[in-house]
């Protein structure tokens, strides 16, 4: 365990170093970051023109969801797309040999070698929405609440990476997977709005099939104190269900792995 | 291309997000107050997907791999230019496109059968021609940002720039009728009302400002056609070829 967290200490500071020879790129990630949060607040303004409320949320409860889905944008761009969509290359180039040859676990190894300094400052605009909200709506934000949220936000991380690094991980196969990727980040975009918002069918689809709900919808509610505990229930088992699994992938397909060039 | 069929088919699925936004608006009743029924937002929406299909571009990151990898140098000593082989690439993956865009258009139609209408000849064509030209201002639009790799080595991360407004701006997530009229006023500055919502109305059949469009459509590319030679000339002349 000593040995896995001082390998995360190393990888990320070697990754500090590097990103710190590319400035600009943090400035252009800060210029999109804020492109992109002011144009979806927008559009959803545009769901309340007229007096509406979107799936029984008013403005400031969506709002909520804004800021959950701008942490989770955050924790992706930081930890998520650097590592997994590097896996693909490795399959390629036939790199993966050296992965696997390494003393510690190829899957921490391909999840944690990255880490996108960039992501931090969306991480954390992210949480301020969501309390600077939290707070407007004029619930008292107890900590018990926080700490649900907290909770939900960890269900959620975990199972959006064991989907993503099941579909990463099935490039042994495939071996070009971006565009899977691209759509997986397509669905992810329907996180944005509260899930109550949509038609049952798709409701029923985020909700067990490619659980968007626990990204976003299931964490804002916990910060308004409104979560079930059956949703809490499930969403541990959820996520529990899709790491396990991602897990068995991939030693199921370093079965199948036959190393590619040289 | 046929030996990436399912790469392709996977491609047009990463589409859907107007089929998102539709099940969005039409669920919440919002298409009335900027004047569009379910049906009309259906169509909207499913001809933002099509022109989408045919006008995505994404010119910069093949450009960069292939600047930073090298192979960039001989393609500039052959006698045709570099950027055309990649209006070839994209033209030919539009043309493999097309029946997976036909299947994802019958099931929407499935889906939604009250929506089903064909398009007049006249519309047809229009929507044909102006979805060509979104495609071109698109391709300009990230040959000048991949212009830009001979300078920096990571002009994909601009990229990000051009996609933000595109992504808002464009239509892609709401037909432009829904906006506010002075973003709107500001809005058609840009080129991006011309690369989804211009032709998707015109197949869609909403009443459209045919000659508007087509001026500043026109414009757009009378605009960016030479810059993107001015800076691919300053560009080549500091060309240092890179790896192998």
């Amino acid at each position: 365990m000593k040995r896995y967290f001082k390998t995360i200490m190393l990888f990320w500071s070697t990754a500090f170093a590097s990103q710190l020879e590319y400035q600009l790129n943090f400035l252009i990630e800060l210029l999109a970051m804020l492109g992109t949060l002011s144009g979806s607040i927008f559009i959803l303004s545009l769901f309340f023109s007229d007096g509406r409320q979107l799936g029984d949320w008013s403005w400031e409860a969506a709002l909520i969801i804004q800021g959950v889905y701008t942490f989770m944008d955050g924790l992706t761009n930081a930890l998520l797309r650097p590592n997994l969509t590097e896996i693909v290359n490795y399959v390629r180039e036939g790199t993966l040999d050296y992965v696997l040859l390494k003393p510690i676990d190829s899957q921490f190894w391909l999840s944690i070698k990255k880490f996108s300094f960039a992501g931090i400052p969306e991480i954390i605009l992210g949480l301020t929405i969501v309390f600077w909200s939290a707070i407007r709506t004029g619930i008292n934000l107890s900590v018990f609440n926080t700490l649900i949220f907290f909770v939900s936000l960890f269900i959620g991380f975990v199972i959006l990476y064991s989907v993503w690094f099941l579909i990463a991980a099935s490039s042994i196969w495939f071996v070009k997977t971006w565009n899977a990727t691209e759509v997986l980040r397509a669905l992810l975009a329907a996180g944005r709005y509260p899930i109550t918002a949509y038609p049952v069918i798709l409701r029923l689809i985020f909700t067990l099939l490619l659980p968007v709900a626990f990204l976003t919808t299931f964490p804002a509610e916990a910060v308004l104190g409104e979560l079930k505990l059956v949703i809490i229930i499930l969403g541990l088992a959820l996520s529990t269900f899709f790491f396990v699994v991602s897990r068995l992938f991939w030693i199921y397909a370093l079965k199948h792995y036959t190393s590619a060039s040289s | 291309m046929l030996e990436y069929r399912i790469e392709i088919a996977l491609w047009a699925l990463s589409g859907v997000l107007p089929f998102i936004m539709f099940s969005l608006w039409s669920q919440n009743d919002v298409g009335n107050s900027f004047g569009l029924n379910d049906i009309g937002l259906a169509r909207y929406f499913l001809s933002a997907f099509l022109v989408r299909q045919f006008s995505v571009v994404w010119v910069v990151f093949s450009f960069e791999e292939d600047s930073l990898s090298g192979r960039l140098s001989p393609y500039l000593l052959q006698p045709l230019h570099p950027l055309l082989r990649y209006v070839a690439a994209h033209l030919a993956e539009q043309a493999t496109r097309l029946p997976f865009a036909i299947a994802i258009a019958i099931l929407f139609f499935v889906l939604n059968p009250s929506s089903f209408w064909i398009p007049s000849i006249s519309r047809f064509l229009l929507a044909y021609v102006s979805t060509h030209l979104a495609f071109s201002i698109a391709f300009l639009l990230q040959s000048l940002v991949a212009s830009l790799c001979f300078w920096t080595e990571k002009s994909s991360a601009l990229e990000r720039l051009i996609f933000v407004p595109y992504l808002f701006l464009s239509g892609l997530l709401v037909p432009l009728s829904a906006f506010p009229e002075k973003v709107l006023f500001l809005a058609n500055f840009t080129p991006f009302p011309y690369l989804i919502n211009f032709p998707a109305k015109i197949l869609s059949g909403m009443p459209v400002d045919l000659l508007n469009g087509f001026f500043f459509q026109i414009l757009w590319i009378a605009i960016l056609l030479p810059s993107v030679n001015i800076l691919w000339k300053l560009g080549v002349r500091r060309y240092t070829a890179m790896g192998a």
